[in-house]
């Protein structure tokens, strides 16, 4: 289908593209890979008065080290996430979730920052963001922020990017210790969104896991921690038992929705499931 | 001449060799003429605003705004074709009492269902039309929205159509007694040990072809020329000149390369009928094309049946009686085959079994919903999953092996032809064979073996193995059957072969394709016949100006009836060429072989003379037998006797994660026997499309509307194609017995995998846990269903239909603007 009629800008620079923004008039959509705005675009679901493509903004591609974490440019692909050496080394689980994106086609395309500001509930790579604690650098016409991940995802499709602002890079903790990672997806088809789905990174030490960090797709508006049973596995056994027992918390304070894959009930017994084979996994259980 | 001689002098037979489709560089590549690639001197464009509401009377239409609108040139209403535009026929009367509403192009006072047309846009671009839709304001008044079958046929229902008495349009039986193929049904049920019954549901399906709708039509004068992504560019033009008063013969219909269908372009489209009435007024061409969107909402859709099925049968598990009683969703109205569908399933129901009585009784039901027509087996898989289905159901209760209690039901090899209780009279084939080799390929034993120890240890992933047998009538159709059934055409087949004066051949057909292969297998089958290499030959086709007669393609039918033409035509230019070499070779016609090509004078080495070449002397025509017309092109028309019945056993072994409700396929084994196979690769590609298409119906797909009658699965998103990735690898295999209704000998082979796979994938996943108390799960299987049925007991109930995930992405929902980045 074709999109309603809209205006065009292409910047090369971050300072160009707020400045793209601020002129764009009342209703601005930032282009990154498009792949969730353009659909919605030819659906004439979305309208916007200006589009503002990303696509040649160089300065936001890559992702580098610096000091304690790694930094990812929020117009790096999916495709370049899942290539490169510092994601491999030290956030192996935002490679996990990244190589179960829709399909190849839209990794490509589709990237790491447009996936977050998106904020679709059922996307991988907000609970991802959220268990690593990520931090989200936001770019104005005042300068840059830095938002935690616990504030930046404020509510179905809306974060804490303020109209005229900008998401440009993504900070992830390198993690100290002995960390296992996983991401279990669950879905019907390959390339479809998670019905639910749990990151897990898992601290063990001694035979105990010390520390472990959950987070959960779509089981609610935004993507959630499972502090009740990160709680419960904060120093226990690194046993089956311990694990499952632990996990049976995870659907305490969710809220998820009912749509023709699950109702919220079967949601909320999916995601113990999940999460008992997530940190099972991610506990090299 | 020495044996050695005679073999390099003879080229392999076409006919079993696996070649490459000919036509696929040009399908897969685009690099071709689809319709939407037209481009026209002129052309205008159509948009389409359609109703937003399922049922609603049409209190005021304002289309002023759409008229200003940039680029608009045209805005047409449905008051405004009101006296032109007829009704979209329905060519299958199933009984003489049929109610038939009339199925208007464009809505004028009520619309039926959501997506129905309302008013039509004509722009210089297909954008300046797609922008001025919004501009059209239309009131509605609602009324009550009819969308349950079992409430619709209630006394005192919400009525579709306020001048009919009922929702149902039309009852038929079917009854062996009263026909006199079988026993008295009530009496076999009265008498039997054993009856199990079961309420079955057939979802409601959307062919979803890869290439949308797309018509063009272009006015010369007072001739029209009709291009269209259409299956059936004949039966197209017969009725739409009936429907538009054009005359017959000054309407061309071309169907140029057609991206798939699978039923759902089997039709006389409400959009067909409005370009001609547009450009018609207009004297100019138009071209509609549909979006995605509109595909899914306004093509019509397939099965959705309610089915009870009750089966008899003694406690040693012989069966003794069939009972069927359907109800089949027609949607808001009757399109042109929508009420055949169904009943071409009722001499299905009892499959490849020797039931002494047979009933079948089926009400078609008018709902607030887009028609249903045509979807791949048509009939036939709805029939062949109840009979498969109620089979497993009635070895729990007998406590019998379900393959055993097959196994003493079905029709021995050497009983064939029989004749089944149905009044079929199925041709041949060899069940216990298929189904030995099916177990073999899925190493059946050691699966069997693996459920158990699994059962045993409680594994929360639990393994279970479906067995479905399948019959299906193909090769559509013996055209006084189709007579006998009230079917509006016939089901004969044309073919003309002409030889062109360098000897290259071309080969015209009334099938037309829409992605099977058609020009490689014709080929094969010329090649063969005229002794002339498979390259020489081009196949033509979907063009009513080049191929004036032709029923098309659909039901299985195209090799075994158009096929079947072609060999026949090959067969008379043969018995030409064989005058004219005669006349060349001074001989007598008794004394000339044809062979490789070449007829020669028997006994005399070396004196031939190559049917090609025959056909440059007959260009010529300097020297041709006194009498005979310079021609050897031939036209033949092929009418079966009866159908062909391609059959087949196909297994499937199901993982079932008991803890999620996730099913997986763990392995996969079929063997068809579809006849003679022509090309073993456009075999096993039909069949492996088959299984994808069988499977996603039992996994996958649904079309769900939700409580006010708007189709919750409108995109891609929510109503779920699998892909390669979500198949399990096949093993297929196959056993050969010809048809003998038809020279090639072949069966059919375009439905087989989409009949019989649904039943052994909802067997497979049922017999993985039904231990745990499980006797049914509603297709598709999702793992939200499976999960209710193991935990909660039920059929795993309705999916949740006001949301769909694409409304992930609803405006109402999404930021009036957004700072960052999408």
């Amino acid at each position: 289908m074709i999109p309603a009629p809209f205006e065009y800008a292409r910047p090369t620079t971050v300072d160009e593209a707020l400045q793209a923004i601020a002129e764009g008039g009342e209703d601005v959509k930032v282009l990154a890979g498009g792949q969730s705005l353009i659909p919605v675009m030819r659906l004439r679901l979305a309208a916007p008065e200006t589009v503002v493509d990303l696509g040649r903004v160089t300065e936001l591609r890559g992702v580098r080290e610096e000091d304690d974490a790694i930094v990812v440019g929020a117009m790096t692909t999916h495709s370049d996430v899942l290539a490169d050496p510092l994601i491999a080394q030290y956030a192996p689980l935002v490679a996990e979730a990244t190589a179960t994106v829709a399909d190849r086609q839209v990794r490509h395309r589709g990237t790491f920052g447009g996936a977050l500001v998106h904020a679709d509930p059922a996307g991988d790579l907000p609970a991802v963001a959220l268990a690593l604690d990520a931090e989200f650098v936001i770019a104005g016409p005042q300068g840059r922020r830095t938002v935690p991940a616990a504030d930046f995802f404020v509510d179905y499709l809306t974060t804490a990017v303020e109209e005229g602002e900008l998401l440009v890079e993504v900070r992830l903790p390198k993690l100290a210790g002995s960390w296992g990672m996983h991401y279990e997806k669950f879905n019907r088809v390959a390339q479809a969104w998670s019905i639910v789905a749990v990151a897990a990174a898992v601290r063990r030490e001694d035979g105990h896991i010390a520390e472990a960090r959950i987070g959960l797709t779509n089981m609610g508006p935004t993507p959630l921690r499972a502090r009740a049973v990160e709680q419960a596995l904060a120093g226990a056994e690194a046993t089956q038992e311990a694990v499952a027992a632990a996990a049976s918390h995870a659907a305490e304070g969710t809220d998820p929705s009912s749509d023709l894959n699950a109702q919220a009930d079967y949601r909320q017994h999916l995601v113990t499931v999940l999460t008992r084979r997530a940190v099972s996994t991610a506990a090299g259980l | 001449m020495t044996a050695v001689e005679e073999r390099t002098g003879a080229p392999t037979p076409e006919i079993g060799k696996a070649r490459r489709r000919k036509e696929d560089a040009r399908l897969i590549t685009g690099k071709t003429t689809w319709t939407d690639n037209m481009v026209l001197p002129g052309m205008l464009h159509l948009a389409v605003v359609r109703s937003p509401v399922a049922h609603a009377r049409i209190t005021s239409v304002d289309v002023e705004a759409v008229r200003q609108a940039p680029g608009v040139v045209a805005v047409y209403t449905g008051r405004d074709l009101a006296e032109e535009q007829g009704s979209l026929p329905c060519a299958w009367p199933v009984t003489p009492e049929m109610v038939n509403p009339g199925h208007p192009s464009i809505a004028v006072d009520q619309v039926n269902h959501v997506g129905e047309a309302v008013a039509v846009i004509v722009a210089r671009s297909k954008v300046a039309a797609q922008d001025a839709v919004e501009l059209a304001d239309i009131d509605y008044e609602p009324l009550p929205v009819v969308l349950d079958m079992e409430e619709a046929v209630k006394d005192g229902a919400d009525l579709v159509h306020d001048h009919t008495e009922s929702n149902t349009s039309y009852h038929f039986v079917f009854d062996a007694g009263e026909m006199g193929t079988g026993g008295d049904t009530e009496q076999a049920f009265a008498e039997a040990d054993v009856v199990v019954s079961r309420r079955l549901v057939q979802q409601r399906l959307i062919p979803a072809f890869m290439e949308p709708r797309s018509v063009v039509v272009q006015p010369q004068g007072d001739n029209y020329t009709l291009w269209s992504s259409t299956q059936i560019p004949h039966i197209l033009r017969v009725m739409a000149a009936m429907v538009t008063g054009i005359p017959e013969h000054k309407l061309r219909v071309v169907a140029p390369d057609v991206g798939g269908g699978f039923g759902g372009k089997l039709q006389v489209n409400p959009e067909e009928i409005l370009c001609l009435l547009i450009a018609r007024r207009l004297g100019k061409p138009v071209k509609w094309t549909e979006t995605r969107s509109e595909s899914l909402m306004t093509g019509h859709h397939g099965r959705d049946q309610v089915q009870y099925v009750d089966v008899a049968a003694d406690r040693e598990g012989n069966l003794k009686g069939l009972r069927v009683r359907l109800l089949a969703d027609m949607g808001a109205y009757l399109r042109l085959v929508t009420p055949g569908v169904p009943i071409l399933g009722a001499f299905m129901f009892i499959g490849i079994y020797k039931f002494p009585a047979y009933r079948f009784e089926c009400d078609g039901v008018f709902t607030n919903k887009v028609p249903t027509d045509a979807y791949r087996g048509a009939g036939r898989p709805e029939a062949t999953f109840a009979i498969e289905r109620i089979m497993d159901e009635l070895a729990v209760e007998l406590g019998m092996d379900p393959l055993e209690l097959r196994r003493k039901n079905w029709i021995q090899a050497s009983e064939f032809p029989f004749t089944t209780a149905a009044g079929l009279e199925y041709d041949s084939g060899d069940y216990e064979t298929a189904t030995q080799q099916a177990l073999d390929l899925l190493g059946y034993d050691a699966l069997r073996a693996e459920q158990q120890r699994r059962r045993e240890s409680n594994d929360p992933v639990q393994l279970g193995i479906g067995i479905s047998t399948f019959t299906e009538m193909c090769g559509l159709a013996p055209s006084r059957v189709l007579g006998s059934l009230s079917y509006g055409a016939g089901g004969w087949e044309q073919a003309s072969i002409r030889m062109l004066p360098t000897g290259k051949v071309e080969v015209v057909t009334g099938s037309t394709p829409h992605g099977q292969g058609h020009e490689t297998a014709w080929s094969q089958l010329v090649a063969d016949q005229l002794g002339v290499p498979f390259e020489d030959i081009e196949v033509l086709h979907g063009d009513t100006a080049i191929s004036s007669r032709g029923m098309d393609t659909y039901g299985s039918r195209s090799l075994v009836v158009g096929g079947s033409a072609v060999v026949k035509a090959a067969d008379k230019v043969i018995a030409k060429a064989r005058k004219v070499a005669a006349h060349l070779l001074e001989a007598s016609e008794d004394d000339l072989d044809f062979s490789a090509g070449s007829f020669s004078v028997r006994g005399t080495p070396g004196s031939g003379v190559s049917i090609q070449e025959i056909a440059l002397a007959t260009f010529a025509s300097h020297n041709f037998p006194e009498g005979m017309e310079p021609s050897i092109d031939a036209d033949a028309t092929f009418d079966p006797e009866n159908f062909s019945f391609p059959h087949g056993t196909h297994l499937c072994a199901m993982e079932v994660d008991t803890e999620t409700g996730f099913v997986k396929i763990r392995k996969y084994a079929c063997v068809d026997d579809v006849g003679t196979i022509v090309n073993p690769l456009i075999v096993e590609g039909q069949v492996h499309g088959g299984l994808a298409q069988g499977i996603a119906q039992a996994l996958y797909e649904e079309a769900v509307y939700d409580a006010d009658g708007n189709l919750t699965t409108g995109t891609f998103v929510d109503y779920l194609v699998p892909a390669a990735s979500d198949l399990p690898h096949f093993d297929t295999g196959n056993t050969v017995h010809a048809a003998p209704g038809n020279p090639i000998g072949a069966k059919g082979v375009g439905e087989a995998g989409c009949i019989a796979s649904t039943p052994a994938v909802v067997n497979a996943a049922i017999d993985a846990v039904r231990h745990l108390g499980v006797t049914d799960i509603r297709m598709p299987l999702t793992p939200e269903r499976v999960w209710r049925a193991i935990h909660a007991g039920g059929d795993g109930g309705d999916r949740a239909s006001a949301r769909t995930n694409a409304q992930a992405v609803d405006s109402s929902d999404a930021p009036s603007t957004a700072g960052g980045a999408q």
